[in-house]
């Protein structure tokens, strides 16, 4: 296999949050100019410094990246709208790597952004993509809930996973998201709490759902020496993928694109699994979690639910996992679902964790996931990160 | 100008009065049953176009459509082909002088309970006026079988054979148009002609020889039961439609108290 | 097992009535070609006409070779349930009125995988037989019953949003002076309808049947507007299958009939009179398009196949059963929830078409037909081998059938 070239020279910095919101007034034009400035006034630069431009989100309207330039008085060279919602983040980190690397820009600002109002969520789910509105909304409306209700039913049938296995997953994320300060679900979450919750599309229960909110996460992608210059602490990208619309001829989803791109991933980055020391999965539903367990190479198909079953996940524990508590704790803010994960491993290898630290790690994976068009997810995605 | 004045002066007295001879025209009113390949009479029908509402705030007002022959109408003798090529044989050219005329009442009506087929013959007309004089020219003759209190299925009383109404032979009509020289023949029921009279010979006497003199038919007439046999003044003037072989009307008779 | 639909409880005055509410209803134009199917109850999907492979959901490109031919076939309507959830929380009124709803994916034989209703019979892992029915919305959707017959499946809770049972319904049968509307109303006695109401006009006429009139004959001339809103007032409220079987079938061309007046009282039996019941019925019967275990739901046209292109020795008549056909295709519309059935019938069996040759439409044959069609949530049917023809050869090409009608 003939590898691709690595991004040698670049660096991703700033990790920024936005403190999420239930509901919020403002639209996402308000919360990913909040995440830009943010960006700029931790990194020290001038908005006009941004000359190059990443953005996802779901609620802009009828603007895109286009219009945010405008918007926001910004002048880039390099502009690109990465409309892939749980895979953004790594997307859009790989983009703009390749574009810092190649020169085509100097400092690229990466944000995803989203604003929620009652019924946005639904109005947005009516309209999903022409797929959904088609052929799986109109079949009980019931949303993501539903189309991950059945891919978990059918994961649990095949693999003999059991409600308890998920809970595993939720209540440690749950347990790592109590001392993380924009988790918007800061109550401890039991097993007994999980499996007496509140049924929302069997075998989904609340506790396996995250909650839709308004935020906006981001990050800046520069060379290696500009971040240097400027004291700040960067990652180095040590290799990611992205695949769409993985395995076409599966009657259902019970694996993912990283298992097209996995033995890649790893040979690009160097590294075994064993040498990941943070995994940040993409979290809208446990089951999502299972199946990248084990296509990015945790363990093998159908063995995640053993594979939660003798590990901790919580950050203190022997598999550190989603340590922010995830979206499954922190609330899913639309696009910038795609981005937690990443901006989450970068802070924890920069030991810039806003919670709690995982001891000495240097390495991370970040995985995305995202875009149910009818009846499975379509993007996936995932970057392995390393301190600089 | 005196009668006239005299005339009012009674009216208004309230010892001249006035009898509506009117039935009530309804979409549900029975029209005259012919083989539906036929043309067919339309029956009355309303369509409002507004009331007080946002198709006319301030006012109600309809449409409404129907036959010439539809409800208690007026029958022109070009309604016939006897009478296709009279002169003045339309609504429009019949001469307004003829609107207003006597009447004779001759009351069939315990005979047309009796018998549904009941037929007016000359021999009951003669008994008729050896008691009330005999018929003046002019006049019309009305035939009183009390039909109009009957409704629906009873009125039209159509049997697999056809309707079964009161109706004239062809001898009496010749004889009240020839010997008598009527202005015409009215009824209540729905024809001038018995149920049965196409089996006459001329099928439809009244209609036949009656139009064929250039007289006219009244049909569907109410409250014959309140006029006296001789005596009541008629008001029957049909709508002036051009051509028209004649119209819904409303009938009055006035009569002294 | 599906459990027994018991009959209708009287209603409790003191609550509000359901409101009928429309499932999601915006598709593509392409997805469309599902109601179409399901509106005939077949079964089809686009087929690569390059390569041959089946497309679910509808495109405009074949997945597998990118070819742009995708004609609508019938396909193999067997599959296996391979998930399954109920939906117990949903943002959507009208799901939200009527959860827990099931669904499931199927991995149909013919290759997709279909997102679909569930009948209560289908079972994980086993075998169903996949539908296309029509929802509240008049939408095509993917409903999977069970791959056998099981007892009184009719009853099953979400089935019956897409189909129009008349066990236990109130039936208006608009005209019953005819052969049509008389079977029909019996029929639908026969078929356990709690009511069968029976217009009839100028019932001061005799009429052949009368005698054996099935149901309860109430008063009833489509022609007479106040006749149309004075039943509705007294009995718009207690109907939910309304059938109109008024006919007014006149031989003759436009030069036959030397005048408007036989077209204009076709025209107020066939256009008219569907347009006063609209009117006057259409509102209260679509207020209670989800009202209780035996909503309102159905309006059924009795209409010519010639509407669609004319015979020229009925020339005039077709030309008003086309009007009724258009009316027809509106109300649909407008009366969501409300199925609006159009039977297309060929030549009827009467005294009307004594000089056409069979085959003919019987009475008997045309209340069976429409009453398969309520009970399996068809729209659009053809009764009868004319009229089956004769929406073949349209659907084939349009122009091409009113040219050979207008040969004769
Ligand atoms: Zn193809």
């Amino acid at each position: 296999m003939s590898l691709r070239a690595a991004y040698d020279g670049v660096v991703a910095a700033v990790p920024v949050t936005v403190p999420y919101e239930r509901y919020s007034i403002h639209g996402a034009h308000w919360w990913i100019g909040r995440a830009l400035h943010e960006a700029v006034r931790v990194a020290g630069l001038r908005p006009r410094d941004i000359d190059g431009l990443c953005v996802s989100s779901f609620s802009l309207g009828n603007d895109t990246a286009v219009g945010l330039t405008q918007h926001f008085g910004l002048s880039p060279r390099w502009l690109d709208h990465i409309p892939m919602g749980g895979a953004a983040g790594v997307v859009g980190l790989r983009r703009a790597a390749r574009a810092v690397q190649m020169g085509d820009a100097d400092i690229v600002a990466c944000v995803a952004g989203d604003t929620n109002a009652p019924d946005s969520f639904r109005r947005m789910l009516a309209g999903f993509s022409r797929f959904a509105a088609d052929a799986s909304y109109p079949y009980g409306a019931g949303g993501p809930n539903a189309s991950f209700a059945l891919l978990t039913d059918a994961y649990m049938r095949r693999y003999g996973a059991t409600r308890e296995d998920f809970g595993r997953i939720c209540v440690a994320q749950r347990q790592n998201a109590l001392s993380f300060p924009h988790a918007l679900m800061k109550r401890p979450l039991t097993m007994e709490q999980y499996l007496a919750a509140r049924p929302i599309a069997d075998p989904v229960a609340l506790f396996d759902c995250v909650m839709p909110c308004a935020g906006a996460e981001a990050f800046l992608v520069m060379r290696e020496d500009t971040a240097r210059a400027m004291g700040l602490p960067g990652v180095r990208v040590l290799a990611t993928i992205e695949r769409h619309n993985a395995f076409p001829e599966d009657p259902i989803q019970l694996r993912g694109g990283w298992a097209m791109d996995c033995g890649e991933l790893y040979a690009m980055a160097g590294l075994t699994p064993d040498g990941i020391d943070v995994v940040q999965t993409y979290d809208d539903y446990p089951v999502i979690i299972m199946l990248q367990f084990e296509d990015l190479g945790f363990c093998a198909k159908g063995e995640a639910p053993a594979f939660v079953r003798h590990h901790d996940l919580t950050c203190g524990g022997t598999f550190p996992h989603n340590t922010s508590g995830g979206q499954l704790s922190v609330g899913q803010a639309g696009a910038a679902g795609g981005y937690l994960g990443l901006v989450e491993a970068m802070r924890q290898i920069t030991g810039q964790a806003l919670g709690a630290q995982v001891a000495g790690a240097k390495t991370a994976l970040a995985a995305g996931f995202g875009m149910i068009n009818y009846d499975r997810g379509l993007c996936s995605g995932a970057a392995i990160l390393a301190a600089a | 100008m005196t009668q006239l004045a005299a005339f009012a002066a009674e009216l208004l007295a309230g010892r001249i009065k006035v009898i509506d001879l009117t039935q009530t025209l309804s979409p549900e009113f029975p029209t005259i049953a012919l083989p539906p390949e036929f043309g067919q009479c339309a029956p009355f029908r309303l369509e409002e176009i507004s009331r007080y509402d946002s198709r006319g705030p301030a006012w109600y007002w309809n449409n409404f459509s129907c036959g010439e022959h539809t409800g208690t109408h007026f029958d022109a003798p070009i309604h016939w082909v006897s009478g296709k090529d009279l002169a003045n044989n339309t609504t429009d050219t019949i001469p307004a002088q003829n609107f207003i005329a006597p009447a004779c009442v001759i009351d069939c009506a315990r005979e047309a309970a009796a018998n549904a087929d009941f037929v007016l013959t000359v021999a009951v007309i003669e008994a008729w006026e050896a008691k009330h004089g005999r018929i003046p020219a002019g006049n019309w003759v009305f035939l009183r079988t009390d039909w109009s209190k009957k409704s629906g299925a009873a009125y039209a009383n159509l049997q697999a054979d056809g309707a079964h109404t009161p109706g004239p032979d062809p001898e009496a009509v010749r004889f009240l148009v020839e010997q008598r020289d009527v202005l015409g023949f009215g009824v209540e029921t729905i024809g001038t002609d018995a149920g049965q009279a196409h089996h006459f010979t001329p099928p439809y006497p009244a209609h036949f020889y009656m139009h064929g003199k250039g007289r006219y038919g009244l049909q569907c007439l109410a409250n014959l039961d309140r006029l006296p046999p001789t005596g009541a003044l008629i008001v029957s003037p049909p709508l002036k439609i051009k051509g028209g072989s004649g119209s819904p009307l409303r009938v009055l008779a006035l009569v002294a108290s | 097992m599906t459990a027994k639909l018991p009959p209708p409880q009287r209603k409790n005055p003191l609550l509000p009535t359901r409101q009928p509410l429309l499932p999601p209803s915006s598709r593509s134009r392409t997805a469309l070609g599902l109601t179409a199917a399901a509106a005939e109850g077949r079964f089809a999907l686009q087929v690569c006409a390059d390569c041959g492979a089946v497309q679910y959901p509808p495109r405009e490109a074949c997945h597998a070779c990118l070819g742009a031919n995708l004609p609508w076939r019938e396909v193999p309507a067997g599959g296996a349930l391979i998930a399954e959830t109920t939906v117990r929380i949903t943002a959507d009124p009208y799901f939200r009125q009527r959860t827990p709803w099931r669904t499931g994916i199927v991995a149909l034989d013919c290759g997709p995988s279909v997102v679909a209703h569930l009948h209560g019979d289908v079972v994980p892992d086993g075998r169903v037989r996949m539908t296309l029915r029509l929802d509240k919305s008049g939408q095509g959707v993917m409903l999977a019953l069970p791959g056998q017959d099981t007892p009184d499946m009719q009853d099953d809770r979400q089935m019956r949003e897409m189909t129009c049972d008349p066990k236990g319904r109130r039936v208006l049968v608009t005209d019953g002076r005819n052969a049509f509307g008389q079977a029909m109303a019996r029929a639908f006695i026969d078929v356990g309808a709690a009511g069968v109401f029976v217009g009839v006009a100028d019932a001061w006429k005799p009429f052949p049947g009368q005698d054996k009139l099935a149901g309860e004959v109430v008063p009833l001339d489509i022609t007479d507007t106040d006749s149309v809103h004075r039943l509705a007032a007294s009995l718009g409220g207690r109907v939910e299958i309304l059938v109109n079987t008024a006919l007014h079938v006149r031989p003759g061309g436009i030069l036959d009939r030397r005048d408007t007046v036989t077209a204009r009282e076709e025209m107020e039996a066939t256009y008219f009179g569907p347009m006063r019941l609209a009117q006057a019925f259409g509102p209260v019967l679509r207020s209670r398009g989800a009202d209780g275990t035996h909503p309102a739901c159905a309006w059924v046209n009795i209409l010519s196949a010639y509407a669609l292109a004319p015979t020229p020795t009925f020339g005039a008549f077709a030309a008003t059963q086309a009007a009724a056909l258009s009316l027809a295709h509106s109300l649909r519309a407008e009366l969501r929830p409300l199925r609006v059935v159009n039977a297309l019938v060929g030549p009827l069996d009467d005294e009307w078409h004594q000089a056409v040759p069979p085959p003919k439409v019987a009475p008997a044959a045309l209340a069976a037909s429409v009453l398969r069609a309520l009970r399996d949530g068809i729209e659009d049917l053809a009764v009868g081998d004319i009229a089956q023809d004769l929406l073949a050869r349209w659907k084939d090409n349009p122009t091409t059938l009113a040219r050979e009608l207008a040969a004769g």
